[in-house]
């Protein structure tokens, strides 16, 4: 009955001949960390033939490294994981809190965010946590590794930048410097177990004077990737973050936004609720990047 | 207030006969039963709202490896034409999206699966109906071409299959004598009961044209004499054993491929396992209507109502026989008033059969009403509990649906709510509070029990009310106080249709009250069959005996020196003293006693985003008498919760080609826990002359408050009405924007 392979490689090396061997032979395989989004989509989607390749018990996709310049976190880290080490916590809050929202304590036990990011949905929590916090996704490529930034990463709907024998093995995150803070928000009419409906995630640096010295906007659900948003970065550097600078990037969202209509929200109402969601995730931001300047 | 009773079993809180099975993960459920060389069914889905069936070739699924058997309508009795039957498969046209119209039997679910993708359908695509506004307009597209207002020859095709109207005294006269007259509409939209368990068969038959079924039902009687009737068999053709039950509220109380699943293994010799998906669950079974309901009362200065007119119109789905009579004769129920009108309309549109859930009918009408009443103490600028005080039912009040009320509660429900510290303490400026009044016939009907006791004492029950909210736990209960022995020592059953007399579904709020009647009667039948025993053994007048805290004892001043004799007892020696005791009752219970209930709402509302948050839900109900106060609570906070999900988010969104596109737990948001407050309850028992411990039902008023409660909530704290539902964020932001 089965409809599909299973390999569980040990190690990258071993991943990559895994990978370049099926698509060699015109095999189609499929990535597997948590399986949150995997298997929910191979039973309800689409359940042809394939390759499962289990990236979840490798070193790489597990290690955290925490350097003066950067930090290091592995693609397949659970969000429940994660969301235990109290330094990655202090270090990015916004990043952590957009994983903790990843649906239930059951499903926080596997999912992860390297899983969140190559889904590629427009609604995917962590991804404008990422962008903001400028991460570099390393990629694990016959040729070594190369990197791409979050921003560029996720290409069209459920599409990405991955080749198929290739796949990702965590995040470069540059440390961020005293006096900044990240927060995210996102919409969803319920309390749990919901895809959002708008999200926004503000990553902003103040100076001593507490002048916006340089701010990242990333907003998601509101077109087919998440979007980076400098306009609204614009209206925050060489501010204090107040009111009305935030209440302008929220605008900056507002207009920034491609929404559709569809069953989870009108386009009126997602445009409306994702400057909401910036103007409010901004103060957050603001509030930590204070508390962060030593 | 009700007098205070002295009992041993009732009204304690004991763990239920079933629980350890359900919490360990052994109970068997609807889809759990597996039989050996199996097959399994799947169903063929119409793509389209409304189409003609042109052609239906069955050919390239029958020759499939690994299929045994495909059909459509075609295969079944073609002299039966209900409803039931064109629902159950459709014949000349699909009715909506989701519509059954062919059926395989396979080895794997996969191969029935593929099998489907091979009928070939030749579809004629009409314009499907959708709305009450397009089925009720004049030269309507018609979604049965032969169907005719009341059956009524000499009228026009249309898509208002009956129309309801009662009234009393004189609606002109006492709008004139009003002071002040509300006047509004109110749209709510279809609901799903939201079961968690899924629609699940099994069914085999013999080559004699006997026919087993196993499936997860309200009601195996039922189940069986529809599934006759579709096959054209007789009931005693048909054995039905109900599995233990994931939810019903209504929904599992039709049948949608028990019939299907005995023809294809009448057709392949083999047992056929039928299982709907959760998609399936959301596009093919019934929701609750969706309605218009216009409301106009007027009232005096001081609150007393003068006249009230309800035009109500039900969406019905497919087929004839939504809730709008039900819904009639609920929408004025909680009040005495002497001057109304209330018309009704039962509306066909291109979407499932509608059926029951909690109340059915209830909800929607009483939403207008008691938002109407709410925007009546406003404008009077009265308490809403006082003003509902000055309007309220009680003994002896004609109903407006006929009767007299006998010994009803919702007078003590609105007054210990004043008294309730929840209501006493206002609220802050950013919480609204708004209040509502719930209602509930409940019904009696048929019911059988069966009190085996075994040789050492123990009781077991036998009846055949499946256990959807813990009847068995007060079966036992019952069955306790009225023998006077341990609840320990008793165990219930649920029989099959075989097994037991014969019993009506678990629905309209019936068993405890009615099974439970029979129950205690079986019980009281056993004390007579001990007291006669006893009797003998004593060498007594059977008169002579007393059945006194579980003993048969000789009565106050007959002189004789024995010791009492206990069940155990008595049981002991049973073989020598005339064999098995075995009581037995079978009754149509009469007397189901109305159950009344008010509930309160306080919300916060953020202006930005328009999402509502309950934070506060108080709920008082008269229950009669709770036999098992914890399982009154548990009906008491899920009737809450349903009723505040249809409130907020529940809807279903429909395209323009008729599709529900979100037919999914993700995109149909019923609450989550974390969604919820606490469901504070106040069980207010006003006893019901009509049941020896005084039960009522109480399993469906509390859906029916919460959705006008949580509106009047929003108004209170918005100052403005947002009259249809659901109050989800953006239809509560577009409120907010367009009153900006
Ligand atoms: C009940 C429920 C609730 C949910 N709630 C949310 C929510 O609130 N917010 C949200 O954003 N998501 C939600 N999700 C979706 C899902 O849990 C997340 O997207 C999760 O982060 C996916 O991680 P995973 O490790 O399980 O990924 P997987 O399911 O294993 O993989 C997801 C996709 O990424 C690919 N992939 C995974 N890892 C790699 C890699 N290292 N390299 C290359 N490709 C890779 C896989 O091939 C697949 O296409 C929910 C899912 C469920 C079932």
């Amino acid at each position: 009955m089965s409809n599909f392979g299973y390999v569980a490689p040990s190690t990258v090396e071993e991943t990559l001949a895994v990978l370049q061997r099926a698509t060699d032979q015109g095999q189609r395989t499929q990535i597997l960390a948590g399986g949150t989004d995997v298997i929910v989509q191979f039973r309800s989607l689409d359940s042809s033939h394939r390759l499962f390749v289990d990236i979840k018990s490798l070193k790489e996709t597990n290690d955290v490294r925490i350097e003066n310049e950067h930090i290091f976190v592995g693609a397949a880290i659970p969000s429940g994981v994660l969301n235990e080490n109290a330094e990655l916590k202090a270090l990015f809050p916004g990043l952590l809190e957009a994983a903790d929202l990843i649906g239930s304590t059951q499903i926080q036990g596997r999912a992860s965010i390297g899983g969140n990011l190559c889904n590629s949905s427009p609604a995917g929590d962590t991804i404008p946590a990422l962008i903001v916090n400028s991460a570099l996704c390393v990629i694990a490529t016959s040729e070594g590794t190369r990197t791409v930034p979050s921003e560029k990463f996720v290409t069209g709907v459920g599409r990405n930048c991955l080749a198929a024998h290739e796949f990702l093995l965590g995040f470069q995150i540059p440390r961020p410097s005293a006096g900044t803070g990240d927060a995210y928000l996102r919409f969803i009419p319920r309390t749990e177990m919901d895809i959002a409906v708008a999200g926004a995630a503000v990553s902003l640096s103040l100076n001593h004077e507490g002048i916006c010295e340089r701010a990242r906007v990333s907003i998601g659900a509101v077109a087919p990737t998440p979007l980076l948003v400098s306009s609204a970065a614009e209206a925050l550097v060489g501010t204090t973050a107040d009111e009305d600078a935030l209440q302008q990037a929220a605008q900056a969202c507002s207009d920034a936004a491609q929404p559709i209509t569809d069953k989870r929200g009108t386009v009126e109402y997602r445009r409306k609720v994702v400057g909401v969601l910036c103007r409010r995730a901004g103060a957050i931001a603001k509030d930590r990047a204070l508390s962060n300047r030593n | 207030m009700a007098e205070v009773a002295n009992f041993k079993a009732i009204g304690t809180r004991p763990i239920r006969p079933d629980g350890v099975e359900k919490v360990t993960g052994r109970a068997n459920f609807g889809a759990d039963l597996n039989l050996p060389d199996m097959l399994h069914g799947k169903v063929l889905r119409s793509p389209h709202a409304h189409a003609r069936i042109k052609r239906i070739d069955l050919t390239k699924a029958q020759a499939m490896e690994g299929v045994y058997a495909a059909i459509s309508s075609a295969d079944f009795p073609q002299e039966v034409t209900s409803s039931l039957s064109r629902n159950i498969l459709a014949r000349d046209k699909v009715l909506y999206h989701g519509h059954a119209l062919a059926a395989v039997a396979a080895r794997t679910p996969r191969i029935a699966e593929e099998a489907l993708a091979r009928i070939e359908v030749e579809y004629e695509v009409l314009p499907p109906v959708l709305t009450l506004d397009d089925a009720m307009r004049e030269k309507a597209t018609l979604v049965s071409e032969d169907l005719r207002t009341n059956d009524d020859e000499n009228s026009p095709p249309s898509n208002i299959a009956a129309t309801q109207r009662f009234e009393r005294g004189d609606v002109t006269k006492g709008f004139a004598e009003a002071d002040v007259i509300v006047q509004e509409e109110f749209r709510v939209p279809s609901a799903h009961q939201g079961y968690i368990e899924p629609h699940a068969c099994v069914a085999t038959s013999n080559p004699g044209g006997r026919v087993t079924v196993w499936c997860t039902t309200q009601g195996p009687f039922e189940v069986r004499s529809a599934t006759a009737g579709v096959l054209n068999k007789t009931v005693s053709d048909i054995k039905v054993i109900p599995s233990e039950i994931g939810g019903g509220f209504g929904g599992k109380t039709v049948v949608y491929f028990e019939p299907v699943a005995v023809r294809l293994s009448e057709l392949t010799g083999k047992p056929v396992k039928m299982v709907m998906n959760r998609e399936e669950v959301f596009r093919a079974t019934g929701p609750a209507s969706a309605t218009l309901c216009k409301i106009k009362v007027g009232a005096k200065k001081d609150g007393r109502i003068t006249a009230a007119t309800a035009w109500l119109a039900y969406e019905a789905g497919a087929f004839p026989g939504s809730p709008v009579g039900p819904g009639c004769m609920s929408v004025f129920a909680p009040y005495d008033i002497d001057n109304f009108l209330v018309e009704g309309y039962d509306v066909l549109v291109n979407k499932p059969k509608v059926a029951a859930y909690r109340a059915p009918g209830a909800p929607q009408s009483m939403h207008a009403m008691e938002c109407a009443i709410d925007e009546l103490a406003q404008k009077l600028d009265m308490d809403p509990i006082d003003l509902r005080l000055k309007n309220a039912a009680k003994e002896g009040t004609i109903a407006p649906y006929g009767p007299k009320f006998p010994p009803i509660g919702l007078v003590e429900c609105l007054e210990a709510a004043k008294r309730h510290p929840n209501y006493v303490n206002k609220t802050s400026e950013e919480v609204g509070r708004g209040v509502a009044v719930g209602f509930w016939f409940n019904i009696g009907m048929q019911s059988s029990a069966e009190v085996n006791i075994a040789e050492d004492g123990a009781v077991s029950i036998m009846e055949g009310s499946p256990d959807i909210g813990g009847s068995r736990a007060s079966m036992c209960l019952m069955a306790a106080e009225t023998l006077g022995v341990p609840y320990e020592t008793i165990n219930a059953h649920v029989g099959d249709t075989e097994s037991t007399g014969f019993c009506n579904l678990t629905g309209g709020s019936r068993t405890t009250f009615a099974t439970g009647l029979a129950v205690v009667k079986a019980c009281e039948d056993v004390i007579a069959q001990c007291k006669a025993r006893a009797a003998m053994t004593w060498e007594l007048d059977v008169e002579q005996v007393d059945w006194r805290d579980g003993q048969a004892v000789p009565k106050p001043g007959v002189n004789i020196d024995v010791e009492p004799l206990s069940l155990a007892d008595i049981a002991k020696t049973m073989s020598r003293t005339g064999g098995p005791l075995l009581g037995r009752a079978s009754l149509n219970a009469q007397g189901a006693g109305a159950c009344f209930s008010v509930n309160w709402t306080d919300v916060t509302i953020d202006r930005e985003t328009g999402k509502v948050d309950v934070k506060a839900f108080t709920a008082i109900q008269d229950a009669g008498r709770a036999i098992h106060p914890a399982y009154v609570e548990g009906q008491m906070q899920g009737g809450a919760v349903q009723g505040l999900g249809w409130a907020l988010n529940e809807e279903y969104i429909y395209n323009e080609n008729g599709v529900v596109e979100n037919a999914s737990f993700l995109d149909y948001r019923v609450p989550v826990a974390s969604d919820m407050p606490m469901i504070d309850c106040e069980i207010i028992e006003v006893p019901n002359p009509s049941h020896p411990y005084g039960v009522r039902g109480v399993g469906e008023t509390p859906i029916v408050a919460p959705l006008a409660a949580t509106s009047n909530a929003v108004r209170d704290l918005l100052g403005f009405r947002i009259n249809d539902l659901p109050l989800s964020p953006p239809n509560v932001l577009a409120a907010i924007d367009a009153a900006d």
